[in-house]
């Protein structure tokens, strides 16, 4: 039950985009067509939970028993980048549909601040190893939910006639504003 | 671009994030109070000065290849640097920003600034850049917390800037306002650029 609201928290009420504002560069800069946005949704989940998987391995095994916590910024950037580069080599390797349809996107992943932000949130809030990769894939899960409504609304902005000055990025911001407001109503659900 | 361009084109020609529209996280996280926004404005340009200068120093040591990687650990770094003094010296806004701080290495302006500016220049425009851009990142944080502080909460750095009946428009201090307050302003930056006749739409 606890998990389950851990689920529902983490893709509904704590949004890791229009709650939390992580990974907000991808959202606006791949948010064009629907088609590119699924294809980032799905990267960063794959990436997203696979990276706090070994984040947290390292952390709780390497980094605790050595009093290095402090290290853990430094430490989390490197295995995220190792992790991104090496998933982009196995993919490329195994399947050549998957890399067409992800490969562009797994470069622009390192620097995605949902997924060091994801992260960091699981050593914050101090969950043991199931509830880490619940709330990582629930917390990307949320992220992909916002990129591909945000994207369909984007495809019918397009054809809109928006007032000049406000045009690009100035009313995909005002509309993700309407969104997170939307997705306030969700709280209280959990607490 | 000589030293005087260098120094001064991040406060308006370039400013972060509203010409390059890199950063967004940041912007949108911290800026629910004006000394947030001021906060993380000097410990970006803190990083931003000192990672020029340090890329700038290794561009022709640095191998092409790996070249992102390297720019990483060298960001990762300061912002521990950061992150372990502003715990020792400002407590109180390093527990209010949170993990906004070590997410400073995922930064979008910094890489930015790094791969356009600082692998390609000498040393002493490289830290320029840094400071001008830095500098104009803080303005704009410290810009964006204000509007949110004052209307949000009717105070302005803590101090009371409306009469006890102003009623606030606490909106203003959560996620939707953040979105929308910087898309507004966006728009009136755009608008004004027009009418001066330079074009600026981001796309």
């Amino acid at each position: 039950m606890d998990l389950f609201l851990l689920v529902i928290g983490s893709i509904f009420v704590n949004n890791i985009l229009l709650a939390q504002y992580l990974g907000n560069c991808p959202f606006c800069g791949v948010s064009k067509k629907l088609g590119p946005a699924i294809g980032m949704g799905v990267a960063v989940i794959f990436v997203s939970t696979l990276a706090s998987i070994f984040t947290w391995i390292v952390y709780h095994y390497l980094l605790e028993p050595q009093g290095l916590e402090y290290l853990k910024t430094l430490v989390f950037i490197l295995v995220i980048a190792a992790l991104v580069q090496f998933v982009e080599i196995f993919i490329k390797k195994q399947s050549k549909g998957l890399y067409d349809s992800l490969g562009i996107f797994l470069p622009l992943i390192t620097t995605n601040c949902a997924v060091m932000g994801i992260a960091l949130l699981n050593i914050k809030h101090g969950f043991d190893f199931v509830e880490m990769i619940v709330f990582s894939a629930s917390s990307a899960a949320g992220f992909a939910l916002a990129i591909l409504l945000f994207a369909s609304v984007r495809e019918r902005l397009f054809i809109s006639s928006v007032p000049v000055a406000m045009r690009g990025t100035a009313i995909a911001l005002v509309t993700a504003g309407v969104m997170s407001l939307a997705f306030m109503g969700f709280a209280g659900m959990t607490n | 671009m000589n030293f005087r361009q260098t120094l001064t084109h991040g406060l308006w020609r370039d400013l972060p994030p509203f010409r390059m529209v890199l950063g967004l996280c940041p912007t949108l996280a911290v800026t629910a109070t004006a000394e947030n926004g001021l906060g993380m404005g000097i410990a970006v340009t803190f990083v931003l000065i000192f990672s020029n200068m340090f890329i700038s120093l290794l561009r022709k040591v640095i191998p092409d290849k790996v070249r992102i990687a390297s720019y990483i650990v060298v960001i990762a770094t300061l912002v521990v640097i950061v992150e372990l003094a502003m715990k020792a010296f400002f407590f109180p806004l390093s527990q209010q920003l949170g993990i906004y701080i070590p997410l400073i290495v995922v930064n979008c302006i910094i890489l930015g600034r790094a791969e356009a500016f600082a692998s390609r220049n000498p040393v002493h425009l490289s830290m320029a850049d840094g400071l001008s851009v830095g500098l104009g990142f803080s303005i704009s944080l410290t810009l964006v917390g204000s509007i949110r502080e004052i209307l949000g909460v009717g105070t302005w750095f803590g101090m009371a800037v409306f009469p006890d009946s102003f009623e606030p428009f606490g909106f203003m201090v959560q996620a939707p306002g953040a979105f929308l307050c910087l898309g507004l302003l966006l728009g009136l930056m755009n608008a004004w650029s027009r009418r001066r006749g330079e074009f600026f739409i981001q796309t």
